[in-house]
């Protein structure tokens, strides 16, 4: 049944699909895992180093991937200029263009210029033919790869990364502010929607860096280094529990106030969102992470078994988080303002706004990673050795 | 005259332009007209209306709005005594061809004509990424349909589900006030087609307007007053069942 009780004429269509949905989603890994970087980086926690490029990169490949569902979902994506030409200053959606822009240019792409300029200029050299050429053009011209140049480097990365934090707080708490300051949605409209999109951020941003580290590992047939394993799981742990404390605290609020929009919202989550929000976003994506995360902490647990768990557990935590944007976006307009109704999400599979779409997406900032990377080697065991020594150098792990 | 190929390639880009404004005609002028000197709203009394949809067509007709989509449209409220919080509510296709017989008996019946609110502090307006959406001095919110990128963040935005995205243009559209007809001394095509006045035209400017002599002598509510949006649809009679 389609409609059910009574909607706004206007409403029965949904105005924004799952393309909204992928766009909190994708920005949140980015913003997890920029965040994930720069603990390295900043708070210097030498432990996570292995999975400090992978986790730039990862961010990077991600934010060129955030603005193409909202300019497939737009009326006239020939227009989406004006937003930079004339931006509207009351609107939350406005600034996104500035905020992503910046978060982009000033902070991931420099970060990763300035962390790789060294490794840039060196295959520069070393390279042939189209490689070369790519290489040089990454140079930028900056050649000098002295001692001093490098320190140079290193504390401009380090001042970025510092400028970079606050900045990855702001790109993905001001995405859940365009949700949050909506008033006239009740089941958006919350001043912790943008603490908790940041939390679910990294929690997302975690998962992915630590499932792409322990994939590429495998891939590489290298061993996996349990202490960076271990150590992002426990910060993917304690961000999750953070997480879904906040959540619950607005669970909590919203059943024990239960204001007007109560009934309707309540009778959503135990009918249309059932699925989606008890089952897969609490249920499997969240309760079971936490749980298997906890047990890693508790017990003592052998490698491999610590491997399968961190494995299933970062798994089971992106499709919660995917849950949980699904349910934020597509939960929010199942029911009528009017609160006397509900109406159900068609979704089209071959269509500009369909499944397809949303799939080819989705998988888009992998394929990205992937050119990335064989750019761009992020591993400590493949930067290319300094002119003059015969052995490659190591990292520090 | 022997026209080389620069001056036609100077020669068709002016072409183009001035083809363009021919097909455009002359634009639509109201000499008369001072913005300033109106602040428009509108006056629903619900015990006036007999949801007739006679609104709701003559508002398809008059601007073109898509089928199944509506820029004003009528509710049918059946109110139990028992039950005064959970009204049971109807509008098939938006009230435009009238209402069915209305099953079950007891309670209260009433319809209420829906449409944009006209916010003075509108949402929509405030959301909008490129100022597409905006208040005309004279306090009508418009949409230029050349501007909108379609994002649709204004009909998020809206607490009275009055706007859509027109799928021919693939802009957000809704209830101009008329604004075409308003701006000539005219009223608007819902209110021009209400049999029984149910619908009046209000300028809150002008004082030998009756919507003040009415606003003194009435009860009137508009929608949702804890959304603050400065709604100018003013209801006589409003149920507090009505969302």
């Amino acid at each position: 049944m389609p409609v059910q009780g009574y909607m706004y004429p206007n409403e029965i269509e949904l105005a924004w699909s799952v393309l909204i949905v992928l766009y909190p989603y994708i920005t949140g890994l980015v913003a997890g895992a920029f965040i994930l970087a720069s603990l390295e980086r900043v708070f210097r926690v030498e432990a996570v180093r292995p999975t400090y490029r992978l986790a730039l990169l990862t961010a990077l490949a991600f934010l060129l991937v955030a603005p193409l569902p909202l300019q497939l979902h737009l009326g006239h994506p020939e227009r989406s200029f004006e937003m930079y030409l004339t931006p509207h200053r009351t609107s939350a959606m406005a600034m996104f263009g500035f905020v992503y822009l910046w978060y982009l240019m000033a902070v991931l792409v420099l970060e990763i210029w300035l962390d790789y300029r060294r490794d840039i200029v060196l295959l520069s050299q070393r390279t042939k033919g189209f490689e070369r050429f790519v290489y040089r053009v990454l140079t930028l011209g900056s050649t000098n790869i002295s001692e001093n140049a490098l320190r140079i480097d290193d504390r401009a990365g380090y001042i970025i990364t510092l400028v970079g934090i606050p900045s990855a707080f702001l790109l993905h708490g001001y995405v859940g502010f365009i949700f949050g300051s909506v008033k006239a949605n009740p089941w958006w409209s919350s001043p912790m929607m943008p603490v908790v999109f940041l939390f679910s951020a990294m929690v997302s941003g975690i998962a992915v860096v630590l499932l792409l580290y322990m994939f590429s590992s495998w891939y590489r047939k290298q061993t996996i280094d349990m202490r960076c394993v271990d150590t992002v799981a426990r910060y993917l742990f304690y961000t999750f529990l953070i997480d879904f404390s906040l959540e619950m605290l607005d669970l909590v609020h919203r059943i024990y106030e239960a204001d007007e929009s109560f009934r309707s919202l309540d009778f959503m989550v135990h009918t249309r969102l059932y699925l989606s929000q008890v089952v897969i976003q609490i249920y499997v994506g969240t309760l079971a992470p936490i749980g298997l995360l906890a047990l890693t902490q508790l017990l003592k647990l052998g490698e491999k078994t610590r491997k399968r768990i961190y494995a299933v557990a970062g798994s089971l935590t992106l499709i919660g988080i995917f849950a949980m944007r699904w349910n934020v976006v597509i939960g929010g307009q199942l029911f009528s303002k009017s609160f006397l109704g509900y109406t159900t999400y068609k979704i089209g599979f071959v269509a500009k706004e369909g499944l397809l779409t949303a799939v080819v997406l989705t998988l888009l900032p992998f394929a990205i990673l992937w050119v990335l990377v064989k750019l761009l080697p992020p591993w400590p065991d493949c930067e290319p050795p300094a002119p003059g020594s015969a052995a490659p150098a190591h990292g520090d792990d | 005259m022997k026209i080389t190929r620069r001056q036609l390639l100077i020669l068709l880009p002016a072409a183009a332009v001035a083809w363009d404004s021919v097909l455009a005609g002359t634009p639509e002028t109201s000499p008369n007209y001072k913005l300033t000197e109106h602040w428009w709203g509108m006056l629903v009394d619900i015990s006036k209306c007999i949801g007739c949809g006679n609104c709701v067509r003559a508002c398809a007709t008059e601007n073109n709005v898509p089928e199944g989509y509506f820029r004003t449209w009528v509710e049918r409220y059946h109110v139990s005594d028992t039950d005064l919080a959970n009204p049971v509510v109807d509008s098939p296709n938006g009230g435009k061809n009238g209402f069915p017989p209305i099953l079950g008996s007891g309670g209260r019946n009433f319809f209420v004509p829906k449409m944009c609110n006209h916010c003075a502090d509108s949402p929509c307006t405030q959301v909008c990424p490129v100022g597409a959406t905006f208040m005309t001095p004279d306090g009508v919110v418009l949409v230029d349909k050349k501007y909108c990128i379609g994002c649709r963040y204004c009909i998020q935005a809206c607490p009275y589900g009055c706007r859509f995205l027109n799928p021919k243009t693939q802009t957000a559209e809704k209830c101009t006030l008329c604004y075409h007809r308003i701006t000539k001394g005219l009223t608007t095509a819902c209110c021009e087609a209400c049999p029984t006045g149910a619908r009046q035209l209000a300028d809150l400017k002008n004082p030998s307007d009756p919507i003040h002599e009415f606003l003194r002598t009435h009860t009137v509510q508009v929608l949702k007053p804890y959304m603050a949006t400065g709604a100018k649809l003013f209801y006589n009679d409003l149920d507090g069942s009505v969302r």
